[in-house]
């Protein structure tokens, strides 16, 4: 099997998951892309997370209440997954509908979205578009529980169609007036107080005494629509399909403008944008026959390192290479510190910044937030017993010639490729360290240190910042 | 163009994310049109603290009627721009990039950096406060440094053996090249690496110098402009600085949401000016202080939808205080889209005149046009 094989099966676990440890990526090498895509369009026989000791060595996630470790846990999730795509579509979708837990504090909610996502995330359009109406964390941040017959509130409205479904430009102020008071009476039940037992669950709730039975005109269709109506007119709309499919192409494919910029800036690649439009209407908007489009797809092969990692995926990523936060979490291994580590690099997750969520691509970055990816990324080898390192030993075999010290690396990480800069700074550190013994127990631990920091150089390149 | 103060002007920006209501922070308390209006989420006459005979201060304003009573405050009333754009994600673009028609990624405090320091020379020119960098401060090319901790930033500070990092950084340093040719992402990366290097080399002295007696309260924006405060007494070359408050979206529970996010506020840039007098280095500072939108005319029974006509303040020992410009009119046949406050002065005449008359530069380049100016700054 060939480098490129690989590196290519490792972009697909990069984009459709969160990386691959080297021995997954081994796993899998007999295995043809096609066959790894199916394997995670369907996941269904892939065994669910084995999570008792994950949940022993952090006992409050039994209790809803602290979203900084419900976030981490699912960062957790992210890194040990069989089922990869569930967890990926599901930040996509929280990517898209971004709801923050600092507006309701109210974890459960926050949580019950999130699985959701991971349950319809490969549905269709529609499918999740109604599940997201009735959702109760939506319902609060878009104060749509307080969109009354007599006094409509827009706020859900308008977002559902500028940033949720067709984009700006596509419905006037009117359109946006009318499908507001389509959802009026669509709330959630009050839960039981916070004080004194902590979070309680809440559900969807249809208060047919404050529906505006009045007629509506929305997007030129006139009756008397309730909430489903107008999501049933928004998904006949073409701007949806585009609208989508742009979001899916600039969070699995390449990185777009940002989205305040799609009504004036074309798609960087409208053929594939086109493409996708057409498979979502030949399956009624359908998500799954869509995504097994673009991971076949030339487009999506050529790809490769197009888009900047986005904080969840640099952290799941470099995690699954340290062999840190596994099945059976070591002592220190507290899932909220994922949600820190995300945070501080600018994806709180559970709480982004606004409802028009997180700016992606390069915006990732700027000096704060390299800053602390780089300080991330190196700190999960300080530690020189971690297995991912001695998992990195094995692979290197017993001698490692200065001169074969970098490729080897690089091939284990990534497979990485390197621009001329970093290869050439990183080949002047392989020589200067010369030829590495890691034939014995000792000689393993004196030279472990030289590894970890060749290892510790990658992942502060430039280029580990791609997917 | 000249400027009002000898030393090098120094700018402080402070965002309220969100989306202000500026109806509750400063209450036209007299007027009936705006009881008749806010049913619900009215602040009646007995609470305001009265600025004078038809405006008042939100009660949890105090702490920032004060410095407006030392004459350190000027209200920009009624700020905003025609048609206003009630999206935040636009909102907030186009008062970071003075581009209400187009979109652009150039902030104007970036083109402002650039002017300030063509040749680069100080990654510590513009410092941003908190997670991310505002599109404010952005602009393809300048150096801005953006700090989420102070107290541990820096590269590779992780690695606890100095020679063994200051090794690792040099390797860092040249693995992040030349920065040509590379493709825009890799020169952008390229170029902020170093600049982290550079301003994490620089701004690592604050900390250790900084001494006060100012206890600042325990919230985030207090934190951020203590570390306004940290760097700008350090004497780093920092001209511009840039932080935000968030949490003024409120659609819905206004009445228990606002009152805390002006605790926090008035509290902290109280406390801000008094470490600045502290250290005798507030003779060359001004602060703004805006929201990307004021909200609806009418409450929906629990908080405002969005509008336009907010108001924006700047403060400072510089600043000749008092109201500027025109509340906008509570009368219907005023409002804008018939719902909304109109706006009685363009934002990008409040960007000029700080350009102009206190930084120094020519504002219509960065503000793309002319827009009429005001004098808020005291003669010397």
């Amino acid at each position: 099997m060939s480098i490129n094989d690989l590196a290519l099966k490792a972009h697909l676990l990069r984009r459709a998951g969160f990386g691959a440890s080297p021995s997954e990526l081994e796993e899998i090498s007999n295995k043809s892309y096609e066959e790894i895509v199916e394997n995670l369009l369907n996941p269904d026989g892939f065994d669910d997370i084995d999570e008792d000791y994950v949940r022993r060595y952090n006992p409050e996630l039994r209790y809803p209440d602290s979203h900084p470790l419900h976030a981490g846990h699912w960062i957790w999730r992210m890194i040990n997954t069989n089922k990869p795509l569930v967890e990926k579509m599901a930040l996509f979708w929280h990517q898209v509908f971004a709801t923050a837990w600092y507006k309701s504090e109210h974890t459960p909610s926050q949580i019950t979205q999130i699985e959701t996502f991971r349950k319809n995330g490969l549905t269709s359009i529609k499918n999740v578009l109604f599940d997201l109406c009735k959702d109760p964390a939506m319902n609060y941040w878009l104060d749509n529980c307080e969109n009354h017959s007599d006094q409509p509130n827009e706020n859900w409205g308008r977002e559902l169609l500028e940033l949720f479904s067709m984009g700006v430009g596509n419905y006037s102020e009117d359109d946006i007036k009318h499908a507001s008071r389509a959802f009026t009476g669509w709330t959630f039940e009050q839960p039981l107080p916070l004080y004194p037992y902590g979070n309680y669950e809440t559900s969807f709730v249809f208060d047919e005494k404050d529906h505006d039975n009045g007629e509506k005109t929305f997007l030129g269709r006139t009756g008397n629509f309730d909430g489903e109506d107008i999501v049933d007119i928004i998904c006949e709309e073409r701007a949806t399909f585009l609208f989508i499919s742009r979001h899916l192409y600039n969070f699995f494919v390449e990185d777009e403008p940002q989205i305040p910029a799609w009504s004036i800036e074309p798609p960087k690649n409208p053929e594939a944008i086109n493409a996708m439009i057409e498979v979502l209407m030949n399956n009624g908007g359908e998500i799954k026959p869509l995504m097994r489009f673009v991971f076949n797809s030339g487009f999506f092969k050529e790809s490769m390192y197009k888009k900047i990692k986005n904080p969840a995926e640099l952290v799941a990523g470099t995690l699954k290479l340290s062999g840190t936060y596994g099945i059976v979490p070591q002592t220190g291994e507290q899932v909220e510190k994922l949600y820190s580590a995300a945070s501080v690099m600018g994806q709180a997750i559970m709480n982004p910044p606004t409802v028009e969520g997180w700016h992606t691509g390069h915006e990732w970055i700027d000096g704060g937030t390299l800053n602390e990816r780089v300080n991330f990324a190196v700190n999960q080898f300080n530690d020189f017993s971690v297995p991912g390192l001695a998992d990195i030993l094995d692979r290197l075999g017993d001698l490692v010639p200065a001169n074969q010290l970098l490729d080897k690396c690089l091939s284990i990480v990534g497979p990485i490729e390197l621009g001329d800069d970093a290869y050439k700074a990183l080949k002047s550190y392989a020589d200067a360290v010369g030829d590495i013994d890691l034939s014995t127990e000792e000689s393993r631990s004196e030279n472990v240190e030289l590894v970890a920091r060749m290892i510790q150089l990658i992942v502060s390149t430039r280029e580990y910042q791609f997917a | 163009m000249t400027t009002v103060t000898k030393k090098d002007p120094v700018f402080v920006v402070v965002q309220l994310s969100g989306g202000n209501d500026f109806m509750n922070t400063l209450v036209p308390y007299n007027n009936a049109r705006y009881y008749d209006n806010r049913k619900f989420l009215n602040i009646s006459a007995d609470e305001v603290l009265p600025l004078d005979s038809t405006l008042g201060w939100h009660p949890e304003m105090g702490p920032f009627k004060e410095l407006y009573d030392k004459g350190m405050v000027a209200v920009v009333q009624g700020i905003g721009y025609p048609d206003s754009n009630r999206s935040h994600f636009r909102g907030m673009d186009i008062w970071h990039t003075c581009t209400p028609f187009e979109v652009s990624t150039v902030g104007w405090l970036g083109s402002v950096i650039e002017q300030l320091d063509p040749n680069k020379e100080n990654p510590l020119t513009g410092v941003n406060f908190g997670v991310g960098l505002p599109r404010a401060m952005s602009k393809a090319g300048v150096p801005v440094t953006s700090v989420s901790n102070l107290d541990e930033y820096g590269l590779m500070s992780g690695i606890s053996a100095q020679t063994q990092r200051n090794k690792a950084l040099q390797i860092f340093k040249d693995m992040y090249g030349q920065a040509i040719g590379s493709g825009p992402v890799m020169d952008y990366l390229s170029r902020t690496g170093k600049d982290v290097i550079s301003g994490a080399d620089l701004i690592k002295v604050a900390p250790e110098k900084y001494e006060s007696t100012i206890e600042y309260s325990d919230s985030a924006i207090a934190k951020s402009l203590r570390d306004v405060a940290r760097v700008h007494t350090a004497d780093l070359g920092t001209r511009i600085f840039y932080t935000q408050q968030g949490g003024y979206d409120t659609h819905a529970n206004q009445l228990p949401t606002q009152p805390g996010l002006f605790r926090d506020l008035s509290r902290a840039v109280n406390d801000f000016f008094a470490d600045l007098e502290e250290h005798d280095s507030d003779d060359n500072v001004i602060m703004l202080i805006f929201s990307e939108f004021g909200r609806r005319i009418w409450d929906n029974g629990s908080g405002t939808d969005h509008g336009s006509g907010g108001g924006a303040y700047l403060v400072g020992k510089p600043i000749s205080g008092g109201l500027y410009s025109e509340y906008p009119s509570l009368e219907p046949d005023k409002w804008a889209k018939g719902e909304d406050l109109e706006h009685t002065i363009d934002y990008r005449g409040i960007y000029g005149t700080v350009l102009e008359q206190w930084l120094g530069l020519e504002a219509s380049p960065i503000v793309h046009g002319n827009y009429e100016q005001l004098h808020p700054f005291k003669i010397n």
